[in-house]
């Protein structure tokens, strides 16, 4: 069998990254599919882009500063107005472990 | 109740508003009589709003009554796709996760079209997050194709092309990301333009990929689809990748446009015609041959790269995707599981419970090509690659006023038809995907009947700020034909 | 017998909260404290649709600072996204700047106390957006948002750092710079400058040269803290090598919180994640381009830097190195100095008054010595008349107080308050004659050359004083009692 262009193990460390719940399932299915994917979008690979720029942008346009004017914020009660869980004043989440920024 | 009015274009329909010949408050009940009567079989709209609606429509004519001025969309019943924000109703973007989101603030096309005393009826469904073709993936509900309600009405903004397909507005707007307006404009019978990126303001445009996102009208034909350009175009200060007055000047869409387009040239590339239906391009030649009939010339190019764009787009365009969208984590708004233990699981399984695979998906797929170790190989590859396609425009529009070819290699699917397989999905993109990563302007519109009486959709690509250019050419070939004026009967 | 010698070695990454009135990238206003979660707008609350733009003042401070560390400035710089989760940072990425910052390769000179200076080479500044507050409480944690999206100016050193009071004058020099310029309050209790020192030591044994761990601390939140945390850290590498040998290897950095009260590191993070925050170009940002002109206009911003202007004190007006540092520990301050000085009073006379008087005051009124209402002209013209002894040392104190209030020159306050001071000899000689009239024991002590000589003298001094309600010039009375006492 050929190998797969991203396995099972790929999909769960992918998952992790986006936070993503996957269950062993999707994680399959995803493998599968994937691999399909980036084997198509592989074709690119084909191409010689020694010469070419990498094109993030089309505009023709920089520096689009503003001028360091204050403008009117939402406010407390707007800003919570959509929260899941808040109490008077801040959003709630379960407790933070500190210093525990990646998975 | 007169539902005859609902056969009037905009411009009518603004006209007789104006000259007092119609009232507003009438054509907004005539729109909600149509939703009322057909919306439960096409599944439009994921919310309406009638009671602000025919409230706003009274006080725009009493508006008018008093001799005011008015805007140029005065008292004209509109839809929006759902993916930009409102004050009024929810903005889902067809997902569960944002199901109960109340934005606190317009998008600025939204205020823009307020500020032209447009009466929005109601926000339209959509693939989640825009990603698809079909509108299948809508988290919220199907929607079927007016024409055929057994098929698709494209996607992703299908819910905009078939309120309007469906008399259900007269005029809407949606977004385009890879042919997500222009393919549902083909397959519901509209002309549906996707503006040069930068064009129209993003603010408030629930963002898929950033770099090739821009909002963008469905119409009845060239002359309507001119006037909402007119109202939504235009440098804003909130979106500082909306090009300014000095970059690309502000143009008055409609003035002109009944002026024939001397000495066309229009380019096409043979080999794109090998992929689609023998009726599509049966249609598209025949239009083409319209054109030369009036006068135009036809050169033949070749575009090397155009290929390729399928690829680099699910590239760039998941990519984009997979950091847009990382914002939708249960904190701060939307949606939250129940059974998250910890915070993590508050991001991991609101997630994973609310989003819908086919976003899933392209998020997995977009934090793939960006994560450490494949950089390189997927994402900067296929930066490298974007402009190479945007080389192949550069060129052909050296040669050409414009490109033809089909918008879709078919007309409308059936639901279901290829669910199953996502890449097949991705390819039938082929032709609108790369107008997207070169950022030019482009216009679907009517060209034609299939023999199942579906509608084949004419794309006409244009040289980056040329909007105007393609309307007069749509403009063209509507003055010759009357495919623009066809309705489904429902 | 062994033979161990160690170097330690600190790099430094800090953060410098630029002083503009509203967030990077959108309008909300920057005001320390106030109603949680009350500065947010749909851009910082990373609401769906919004969108980044520019604050071009933030831009300008950090091109400004970064010219000030002697880096190049780039031409053409970008925005890129850092991606990584925490309920603070609501968009789930950070808008920063990744491999084109917008200065490089740069230095800032630190003053070694003894007249010497060091040089530490920066590898970078760039700009970036803050992330919100987690507050933990309990069993959930709160989430403030105000913060979010304040601009930020990242500098790395290299680490060129070989102690902990090197560290800490970096520190304060850095202050020093960003106070001077304006860009940054730069007050370390309330965030505005955030230092996380990477440290190791290089511990040569037998001739062979170990590399420990690096160390990377946070949680500083004072000068005291900072150095105090590099010298904990070294120690403890040290005492952890010679019970364990062990050595750097890639990834086994670890990541310390300062504990201020036991002043003691403690391990945060065991090991250095593979952190994957798949930096991309923000498609939401168009570059910045730093032309000519503009470059221009914000380099005409520039003003004399501490170091320079301290260094002139001294070598210019013949300051010590203690007093040239005072002064110019703010620019408001030095600038003042300059110009009472260049307005022809003496310098140390200026400094004296300035530190000794002026500061105590102004320390009590909370500003700084030039925002005390005495215009620098008037400041120099008060040196002038004590430099030539029309008023006393002790009548200048009275006079700068009593400038404070007034708008009148010091002459006219001297003499309102009868503060002039008498060095007619004529007129002293007569009271002198007077007090020794009245004083012939004293006179007789004064003249023998025993041990009640010193306090006889200064008791007819103290007459003299007393007679002439203080205002006699004291060297002339001295001279005067010194003639008369021989004859
Ligand atoms: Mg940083
Ligand atoms: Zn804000």
């Amino acid at each position: 069998m050929q190998q797969k262009k991203i396995d099972i193990e790929q999909v769960r460390q992918v998952a992790k990254l986006s936070r993503l719940d996957l269950n062993e399932e999707e994680i399959a299915q995803f493998s599968v599919q994937l691999s399909s994917i980036l084997e198509y979008v592989e074709k690119i690979n084909q191409l010689d882009t020694s010469k070419a720029e990498p094109l993030a942008h089309c505009l023709p346009i920089n520096n689009c500063l503003r001028a360091d004017e204050v403008r009117p914020s939402l406010g407390t009660e707007k800003t919570l107005s959509n929260a899941p869980d808040r109490d008077e004043q801040f959003f709630i989440v379960p407790k933070i472990l500190e210093g525990d920024i990646t998975l | 109740m007169n539902n005859d009015l609902l056969k009037f274009d905009c411009i009518q329909l603004r006209d007789k508003i104006a000259s007092r010949e119609i009232k507003s408050v009438d054509a907004v009940n005539a729109v909600f009589t149509q939703i009322e009567r057909c919306d439960s079989k096409i599944g439009a709209f994921l919310s309406t709003f009638k009671e602000q609606s025919l409230q706003r429509a009274a006080d725009i004519d009493a508006k008018i009554g008093k001799g005011e001025k008015a805007g140029v969309l005065a008292g004209v019943p509109v839809a929006v796709k759902d993916n930009m924000c409102t004050t009024f109703g929810a903005t889902t973007c067809g997902s569960k996760l944002l199901e109960k989101f109340y934005s606190p603030y317009n998008a600025t096309v939204i205020d823009k079209l307020l500020a032209a005393d447009a009466v929005i009826v109601g926000k339209t469904n959509l693939d989640e997050f825009a990603m698809g073709s079909s509108t299948e993936n809508s988290g919220l509900k199907k929607t079927f194709n007016p024409w055929d309600l057994t098929r698709v009405p494209g996607g992703s903004s299908g819910g905009s092309a078939a309120a309007l397909a469906g008399q259900m507005c007269f005029a809407s707007l949606g977004s385009d990301t890879g042919g997500s307006i222009r393919q549902p404009a083909s397959f519901c019978g509209l002309v549906g333009m996707k503006p040069t990126y930068g064009r129209v303001s993003r603010y408030g445009l629930v963002a898929y990929g950033s770099s090739l996102d821009q909002i963008g009208p469905f119409a009845k034909n060239a002359a309507d689809c001119a006037l909402m350009l007119n109202v939504i175009a235009g440098h804003d200060e909130k979106d500082s990748t909306s090009v300014d007055e000095k970059t690309a000047s502000l143009k008055d869409f409609l003035a002109g446009i009944e002026k024939p387009f001397d000495g066309l040239k229009i380019a096409i590339v043979p080999q794109l015609f090998e992929g689609a239906d023998s009726e599509v391009v049966n249609a598209v030649k025949a239009a083409i041959e319209v054109y030369k009939k009036s006068g135009a010339q036809v050169i033949e190019i070749e575009m090397p790269y155009f290929e390729y764009a399928i690829a680099a787009y699910y590239l760039i365009a998941t990519a984009e995707a997979s950091s847009n969208l990382a914002r939708y984590d249960g904190v701060h708004y939307g949606y939250r599981s129940a059974k998250a233990k910890d915070y993590i699981e508050v991001y991991t399984k609101s997630r994973a419970e609310a989003l819908g695979t086919e976003v899933k998906r392209r998020i997995m797929l977009g934090t793939y090509a960006l994560s450490s170790g494949y950089y390189d190989a997927y994402y900067l590859k296929a930066l490298k690659v974007r402009s190479l396609i945007r080389g192949d425009f550069t060129a052909a529009f050296q040669k050409a006023d414009c490109i033809m070819m089909p918008t879709s290699p078919s007309t409308a699917f059936k639901v279901g038809e290829k669910t199953a397989d996502p890449l097949q999905m991705y390819l039938s993109d082929i032709y609108t995907i790369a107008v997207n990563l070169a950022g030019v302007p482009a216009v679907s519109i009517p060209c034609g009947f299939d023999s199942k009486n579906l509608p084949i959709g004419l794309q006409v690509i244009g040289s980056a700020f040329d909007e105007d250019k393609l309307l007069k050419i749509a403009r063209m070939f509507e003055s010759t034909t009357n495919f623009h004026k066809k309705i489904p009967q429902l | 017998m062994t033979n161990i010698n160690k170097k330690i070695i600190v790099g430094l990454e800090i953060h410098v909260q630029l002083a503009t009135r509203t967030k990077m990238f959108c309008g909300c206003e920057l005001v320390f404290a106030g109603r949680p979660n009350s500065r947010v707008c749909p851009v910082c609350l990373g609401l769906p649709g919004a969108l980044p733009v520019m604050n071009r003042q933030a831009v300008e401070f950090s091109i400004l600072t970064a010219t000030a560390l002697n880096c190049k400035i780039a031409e053409f710089t970008k925005w890129d996204r850092k991606s990584y989760y925490y309920p603070d940072l609501p968009k789930n990425y950070q808008i920063s700047q990744y491999d084109l910052p917008i200065g490089s390769d740069g230095f800032i000179e630190i003053p070694l106390g003894d007249g010497t200076s060091k040089k530490i080479r920066i590898r970078r500044a760039h700009l970036e957006e803050d992330a919100g507050k987690n507050i933990h409480s309990g069993s959930y944690s709160q989430v403030d948002l105000n913060r979010a999206g304040t601009p930020l100016l990242e500098i790395v050193t290299e680490p060129d750092m070989n102690s902990p009071e090197e560290v800490r004058l970096l520190a304060i020099e850095l202050q020093r710079i960003v106070r001077f310029l304006g860009v940054s309050e730069a007050d370390m209790q309330k965030g505005h400058m955030r230092f996380e020192p990477n440290i190791n030591l290089h511990i040569v044994k037998d001739g062979t040269v170990f590399k420990t761990p690096i160390s990377e601390v946070k949680n500083l939140n004072s000068f005291k803290a900072l150095e105090r945390s590099v010298a904990y850290e070294a120690q403890r590498q040290f005492d952890d090598f010679m019970e364990t040998g062990k050595c750097m290897q890639s990834g086994n950095k670890k990541t310390f919180g300062w504990d201020d009260v036991r002043e003691a590191t403690v391990l945060q993070r065991e090991k250095e994640e593979a952190h994957d925050y798949r930096y991309f170009p923000d498609p939401d940002l168009v570059p910045v381009v730093v032309n000519e002109q503009w470059y221009g206009e914000i380099k005409s911003r520039l003003c004399e830097l501490p170091l320079n202007m301290q260094a002139r004190f001294t070598a210019q007006y013949g300051l010590n190195e203690y007093d040239a540092s005072v002064l110019t520990s703010d620019r408001e301050t030095a600038e003042y100095f300059d110009s009472a000085v260049k307005a022809g009073g003496e310098a140390k006379r200026i400094c004296n008054l300035m530190t000794q008087t002026g500061l105590k005051i102004a320390n009590e009124r909370g500003c700084n010595v030039a925002q005390l209402g005495l215009e620098a002209s008037r400041l120099a013209e008060l040196a002038k008349i004590t430099e030539s002894g029309q008023i006393s040392a002790t009548a200048a104190v009275t006079i700068f107080k009593e400038m404070l209030e007034s708008k009148e020159q010091p002459v006219q306050i001297a003499e309102r308050m009868n503060l002039m001071q008498k060095s007619d000899a004529g007129e002293l000689k007569k009271i002198v004659d007077e007090v020794f009239a009245a004083n012939a024991q004293a006179v007789e002590d004064a003249k023998s050359d025993g041990k009640k000589t010193k306090k006889a003298i200064g008791f007819l001094m103290g007459q003299v004083m007393q007679k002439t309600k203080g205002t006699a010039n004291p060297q002339v009375v001295a001279k005067i009692l010194e003639e008369k006492l021989k004859s």
